[in-house]
C-alpha cells in the first residue's frame, strides 16, 4: 500500500485548512478525524472573520491576522472555483458596540496598542451618531463602537466543507471515524494507529483541537491548551437589515442573526446556561431594539480551545523531523494563512518565520 | 382536502390574502387553510420555492405565514380566530416594518 506524504490528525477548521493547503501544493493527503464524538468547536462557532481586537499586545498574532483576512478573498474564490460552493463571504468592516463609557475607554486604549505595532488595520472609534447611519435601528443605548475595515464573516460551515471537499476534488484522502489512539516513529516514518487501522507517512500535523493536548504527548511536544465555553443563541431568518458584521451579532447569509461571544471556563461542558444566554440576548436587544420581536430557534454551546495566553500555537518538533502541531480558537479568521501560508511552508519542512514567536515554547520560559 | 364533518363545530371567518374564507373553530390555521384548498403557504427566504403544510405537527416549519402582520407564525401550531388576517410568508420575516398582534 502506497503511504501518504502526509497524515493530518484532526478534521476541523485548522486540520482541513493544513490538509487541503498541504494537497493544493502537491503532497498527498490523509485526513483523519475523530468522527461525531469530537468536541467539534468548527461546527459551532460563529464565523467572524476578525481582526480589531487580534494581537494587541503580541504583534506576530496581529499581523499573522491581518495578513489572513487580506487572504481570505484568494482562498474564497480558489474554493468557489474548484467545489461550487458559497461560502457567503463579505468583509465590509465589522463593529464592536460600546454601552458605556468605561468600554469606550477600553476599546479605545486597545487601538492605541494594536496601532503602535500594528497601524495599517487603521481601527476607529465612531460615535452613536456616525454608527446610527450605518445602521438604521440602532438602539439609543449605544454610546459608540469600534470600526475596524479589515474584518468580515462567512459561513463557517460551509468553509469546513468546502475545505473537505476542496481535499478531495484534489485527490487527497479523508477517514472520519478515525481517533487516533497511538503514534509511533521508527526510521523517518510515523506510524498513526487509529482503533482499526494504521497510517504510515514521512510528515505528521496534529490539528485535533482540544484534543491535540494528547496526541501532542506521544511525540514529546507539550501544548497546552484548554477549552473556553462560548454559548450561541440564533434567530428565526429575518430580512436583511445588519450590513456589518458585529463582535456579538451578525446576520448570516439567509437571514439568521446569530448572537454569541459569552466566555466561560467550566471545562469540558458545552451545555448552554439560561443565565448567560438570558445576558446575551438582554445586550443584542439594547444594540439592536427591534431584535426583541425575533424568535430565537436554537442555543448551544461549544468548547474554544484556548491555549495560556489566548494565541495560537504552532510547534514543529525538534526530535521527530517531519511532526508539526497547530491549534488555535481562530479557525476561521486563520483559514487562509493556514491553507496559503503555513501548509506551504510544512510541504517544504519547517513552520514560516511569522509564527516562530507562537511556538510552545514560549509557556515553559514563562514558567521559569 | 375536505374536511371531515362534525356537526355542531362553529363556522368561523377568517382572511387569506385578502380572501375571505371559512373555517371552524378549534381547527388549526394550516388544517383551514388545506380544507379550503391553499397548498402554498409561503416562498422560502433562500431561493423563494414555494412550500406549504408538511408535518402538521410543529417540527418542519414549511408552513409558515404571517398572521394579523406577524411573520414566521407556524400555520399548524395556530388555532384560527374569527377575523384573522392571514398572508403568504414571502421570504424572510421584517421585524422592523411590522408588527400586530394574535
Amino acid at each position: 500500500m502506497k503511504h501518504p506524504d502526509a497524515i493530518v490528525v484532526g478534521g476541523g477548521l485548522v486540520g482541513a485548512a493544513i490538509a487541503y493547503g498541504l494537497q493544493r501544493t502537491g503532497l498527498s493527503t490523509l485526513m483523519l478525524d475523530e468522527g461525531d464524538v469530537a468536541l467539534r468547536a468548527s461546527r459551532g462557532n460563529f464565523g467572524l472573520i476578525w481582526v480589531q481586537s487580534k494581537g494587541i499586545n503580541f504583534p506576530p498574532y496581529a499581523s499573522w491576522t491581518w495578513d489572513s483576512a487580506s487572504l481570505w478573498p484568494t482562498l474564497d474564490a480558489e474554493l468557489r472555483d474548484l467545489t461550487g460552493d458559497v461560502l457567503d463571504l463579505h468583509q465590509p468592516g465589522g463593529i464592536e458596540f460600546c454601552l458605556s463609557d468605561d468600554e469606550i475607554k477600553k476599546c479605545r486604549g486597545d487601538i492605541r496598542r494594536l496601532h503602535a505595532h500594528a497601524p495599517q488595520v487603521a481601527a476607529e472609534m465612531l460615535d452613536h451618531k456616525a454608527l446610527s447611519k450605518m445602521l438604521p435601528g440602532l438602539g439609543p443605548d449605544v454610546v459608540g463602537g469600534r470600526y475596524c475595515r479589515g474584518d468580515g464573516h462567512v459561513n463557517p460551515l460551509s468553509l469546513l466543507r468546502a475545505l473537505h471537499k476542496g481535499l478531495l476534488t484534489k485527490g487527497g484522502e479523508i477517514k472520519s471515524g478515525s481517533p487516533v489512539r497511538s503514534i509511533r516513529h521508527q526510521g523517518g516514518v510515523f506510524t498513526v494507529a487509529t482503533n482499526t487501522e494504521q497510517h504510515q507517512s514521512a510528515r505528521l500535523v496534529l490539528a485535533a483541537g482540544l484534543g491535540t493536548r494528547d496526541l501532542a504527548e506521544m511525540i514529546g511536544l507539550d501544548i497546552p491548551v484548554r477549552p473556553i465555553r462560548g454559548q450561541n443563541l440564533v434567530t428565526e431568518k429575518l430580512q436583511p437589515f445588519l450590513p456589518f458584521p458585529c463582535a456579538t451579532i451578525r446576520q448570516t447569509g439567509e437571514g439568521s442573526v446569530q448572537i454569541g461571544a459569552s466566555e466561560e471556563d467550566v471545562g469540558f461542558n458545552d451545555a448552554t446556561t439560561p443565565r448567560i444566554l438570558n445576558k446575551m440576548a438582554a445586550r443584542a436587544v439594547t444594540i439592536f431594539p427591534h431584535l426583541k420581536q425575533a424568535r430565537i430557534v436554537r442555543v448551544w454551546g461549544a468548547l474554544r480551545i484556548m491555549s495560556p495566553d489566548g494565541y495560537p500555537i504552532y510547534a514543529q518538533s525538534q526530535r521527530f523531523p517531519g511532526a508539526f502541531a497547530a491549534v488555535c480558537h481562530s479557525g476561521v479568521t486563520l483559514a487562509a494563512v493556514h491553507t496559503l501560508k503555513l501548509a506551504k511552508a510544512i510541504a517544504e519542512g519547517a513552520l514560516p518565520d511569522a509564527v516562530s514567536a507562537m511556538n510552545p515554547e514560549r509557556f515553559a520560559n514563562a514558567q521559569t | 382536502m375536505p374536511r371531515l364533518d362534525r356537526n355542531g363545530d362553529t363556522s368561523v371567518s377568517i382572511e387569506f390574502e385578502g380572501v375571505a374564507i371559512s373555517a371552524f373553530e378549534g381547527d388549526s390555521v394550516a388544517a383551514a387553510l388545506l380544507s379550503n384548498g391553499y397548498r402554498n403557504f409561503r416562498d422560502t427566504p433562500v431561493n423563494g420555492a414555494s412550500r406549504g403544510a408538511f408535518c402538521m405537527m410543529g417540527v418542519c416549519f414549511d408552513c409558515l405565514v404571517e398572521i394579523n402582520g406577524i411573520g414566521n407564525i407556524q400555520a399548524c401550531m395556530t388555532e384560527v380566530r374569527a377575523g384573522m388576517h392571514i398572508r403568504r410568508q414571502r421570504g424572510a420575516r421584517d421585524i422592523h416594518a411590522q408588527d400586530g398582534s394574535l
